[in-house]
């Protein structure tokens, strides 16, 4: 176990990632994550937000190593990311995976033992198999333990069954975990009990994680740190208080205008993210900027900028961070 | 005459399930009603009822009074008129309800023609009419639903249920799958529909910001009963009921540093409508439970000016205490479940 001392090296670290799928007959290729670096230290919480389609789960993908990059790397304790099968086994005992729907991610035909212990014997734990299986849901906060072992996810509720999937994660005693849209798909009343679930984690147990997401309120909840992601890029990261309380990239301004409650005008972005196999010139987003199309671009003397200089790619640390010309005009 | 009135609606599945378990709501047109609750509760059930899309089976009473007419008397023949025409419903996942085979402008030409409305030419332009008024363009009526986006298919489903102008639309879920963006321009094309067009407005959801922002009145259900209804930013913003207090507390308000590092939720999980608990059925979960709640059943009762709720604390605290749900004490730790199943828990572990 790692004591939660804030350190300043990465624990995980993304560098210059780009994964391109290829296009389907001479199309042009998908740029899914388009030059991302991103640290993920021992201890944090980082929160990876945008909307569908914007790249962010082929990021934590390929964080996992799941996806090689096509361009850049990953680097997990100071070493890159081996792509063999036995340096990326060793390494997912390290990383491990919460995904979205518990429903689906657990087999419907294997007791809640079985599902927590399947780590352990794929990685052929030499120790008490039942006394991790139980430290593992108790920390889950599924106690008394014993009384889930032989039970089917069936039985459970959907709170308990995603409290399950964090036990079959937390049971090889992982650095980090990366939770896809760990509450989506949980009722309101429970979605508070797994993300302070997840806080307990990290300080008790010094766990990092990566929380990949469209919900800001769960980046208020429980993230230190917030990277925003539009159309394969990181275009505004930092501290979450600075960047939700103060945004400063047009893109995640108008993201939180448009959440009920939030004081102002909300700025309704018309149309949909383009597609990531043709990612506008200049600023990715300046097709779609209300900064732009209102004009203040062109007052900031920076419209020329915006459509045909891109505004480069934000470093993964802690630093409060914009890829915009305007606001860096400002 | 409200435009919809429901009166001591009753829903029993065939398994014992009871899920609506005496409803009161009223609906005026031209009005906007959320009904928020977490799945479970019966607020899909009260929808299926309200046009008696419910399976064979499910056992309904009550009244469910349509423009004064009562649904449930109905014969068939009146039922599939009024269903798209009298009243129409916005499902959740349009990626499901809609036809994969068939062109988008064919779906929904289809309850034109079958209300005998318009020829098929007819019904043809009707359907480009009604796309451009979602906001897409007339000639995407020649698209396969796979060929759209989440959003685009929400707003198509948004066009099949004005098809017939309606005069009450029920938007279950409308925006629950879409990204907040996409959301939001579901949620502005559903207001200025209803605004334009006078039709009362029935919105259900699990997210109570959502619907206090939407909507004029609020009502919160909890295991087949509404538990506070009232006006919806009231509702939200000082609800009166514990369980409408967490609902409304689940969501954060971004800036609030009372939720920073501190996600609210509530210990255990919504009850099994086929086994709900004694007394007052939110009592389980309770953080102000008294003990008189593990056996008295509560009612709505007066809690402000058109403004409702079930529970035994409101009148005792007197009207100063802002709600009955601010102390916490005696709850079990938050992330904590301490035992397995969907049945009541003991209030001490």
């Amino acid at each position: 176990m790692t004591p939660s001392t804030p350190s300043t090296t990465a624990l995980l670290r993304a560098h210059r990632v780009h994964v391109a799928f290829p296009g389907r007959r001479g199309a042009p290729d998908a740029r899914a994550v388009d030059g991302v670096d991103l640290d993920i230290r021992r201890g944090e919480i980082v929160a990876l937000v945008g909307e569908s389609g914007c790249g962010k789960t082929t990021l934590a993908r390929t964080l996992l190593g799941l996806v090689a990059p096509t361009e850049g790397g990953v680097t997990f304790d100071g070493r890159p990311l081996e792509y063999s099968g036995r340096s990326l086994k060793a390494y997912r005992k390290r990383v491990q995976l919460v995904l979205q729907d518990p429903s689906g991610s657990l087999n419907p035909r294997h007791t809640v033992y079985d599902a927590v212990a399947e780590g352990l014997r794929i990685h052929g734990h030499r120790g008490d198999e039942q006394a991790a299986v139980a430290g593992a849901l108790s920390r889950a906060g599924l106690r008394p333990p014993e009384r889930f072992f032989l039970r089917h996810p069936h039985e459970l509720s959907g709170g308990q069954r995603q409290r399950v999937v964090i036990a079959g994660a937390l049971v090889l005693e992982p650095e980090l975990l990366v939770a896809d849209e760990p509450v989506a798909s949980l009722d309101a009343s429970v979605r508070g009990e797994i993300l302070a679930l997840l806080l307990r984690l990290r300080d008790d147990l010094g766990l990092s994680a990566l929380v990949v997401t469209h919900d800001l309120g769960l980046a208020w909840n429980i993230a230190d740190r917030v990277a925003v992601m539009y159309l394969g890029r990181i275009v505004e990261t930092g501290p979450v208080e600075q960047v939700l309380t103060a945004p400063r990239h047009p893109y995640t301004q108008a993201l939180l205008s448009v959440l009920p409650e939030a004081p102002g005008d909300p700025v309704v972005l018309t149309g949909e993210p383009p597609d990531p196999s043709r990612v506008p010139s200049g600023c990715r987003f300046h097709a779609r900027c209300q900064i732009l199309a209102g004009g203040e671009a062109e007052r900031a003397g920076v419209a020329e900028a915006c459509r045909t200089r891109d505004p480069g790619v934000l470093t993964g640390d802690d630093t409060a961070q914009v890829a915009c010309h305007w606001a860096a005009a400002r | 005459m409200s435009l919809l009135e429901v009166r001591g609606l009753t829903v029993t599945y065939a398994g014992g399930a009871a899920a609506v378990r005496g409803v009161d709501l009223r609906l005026e047109a031209g009005q906007k009603l959320g009904i928020a609750g977490e799945s479970g509760c019966g607020k899909s059930t009260l929808a299926l009822a309200l046009l008696r899309l419910l399976p064979a089976g499910a056992r309904v009473g009550g009244e469910i009074l349509l423009d004064g007419e009562d649904v449930l008397a109905m014969k068939w023949g009146r039922v599939r008129a009024v269903r798209w025409a009298g009243a129409s419903i916005v499902f959740q996942g349009a990626m499901h309800s809609l036809n994969p085979v068939h062109r988008i402008g064919d779906q929904i030409a289809e309850p034109v023609l079958l209300h005998g409305r318009a020829t098929a030419a007819g019904a043809r332009r009707r359907a480009g009419e009604l796309l451009e008024q979602v906001g897409l363009p007339a000639a995407r009526a020649s698209a396969y639903p796979h060929e759209l986006s989440g959003g685009q298919r929400q707003r198509v489903m948004i066009a099949m249920a004005l098809a017939c102008d309606p005069r009450l639309i029920v938007a279950d879920e409308p925006t629950t799958a879409l990204d907040v963006m996409i959301q939001a321009q579901i949620l502005r094309l559903i207001e200025q529909l209803v605004a334009d067009q006078d039709v009362g407005l029935m919105m259900i959801s699990h997210d109570l910001a959502v619907l206090a922002d939407t909507c004029d009145r609020l009502a919160v259900m909890y295991a087949g009963r509404v538990v506070e209804e009232g006006p919806a930013a009231q509702v939200h913003e000082d609800a009166r009921h514990p369980y409408a207090r967490a609902l409304s507390d689940a969501f954060p308000r971004i800036g609030d540093p009372s939720s920073r590092f501190a996600p609210r939720g509530l210990p255990g999980d919504p009850p099994d409508p086929s086994a709900l608990p004694s007394g007052c059925t939110f009592h389980p979960r309770c953080p102000v439970a008294l003990d008189s709640c593990t056996t008295e059943d509560q009612h709505l009762r007066e809690a402000g000016t058109a403004w409702r709720a079930a529970c035994v604390r409101i009148g005792r605290d007197g009207p100063d205490d802002a709600g009955p749900a601010r102390p916490r004490e005696g709850v079990p730790s938050p992330g904590e479940t301490t035992g397995p199943g969907k049945e009541a828990r003991p209030r001490t572990p």
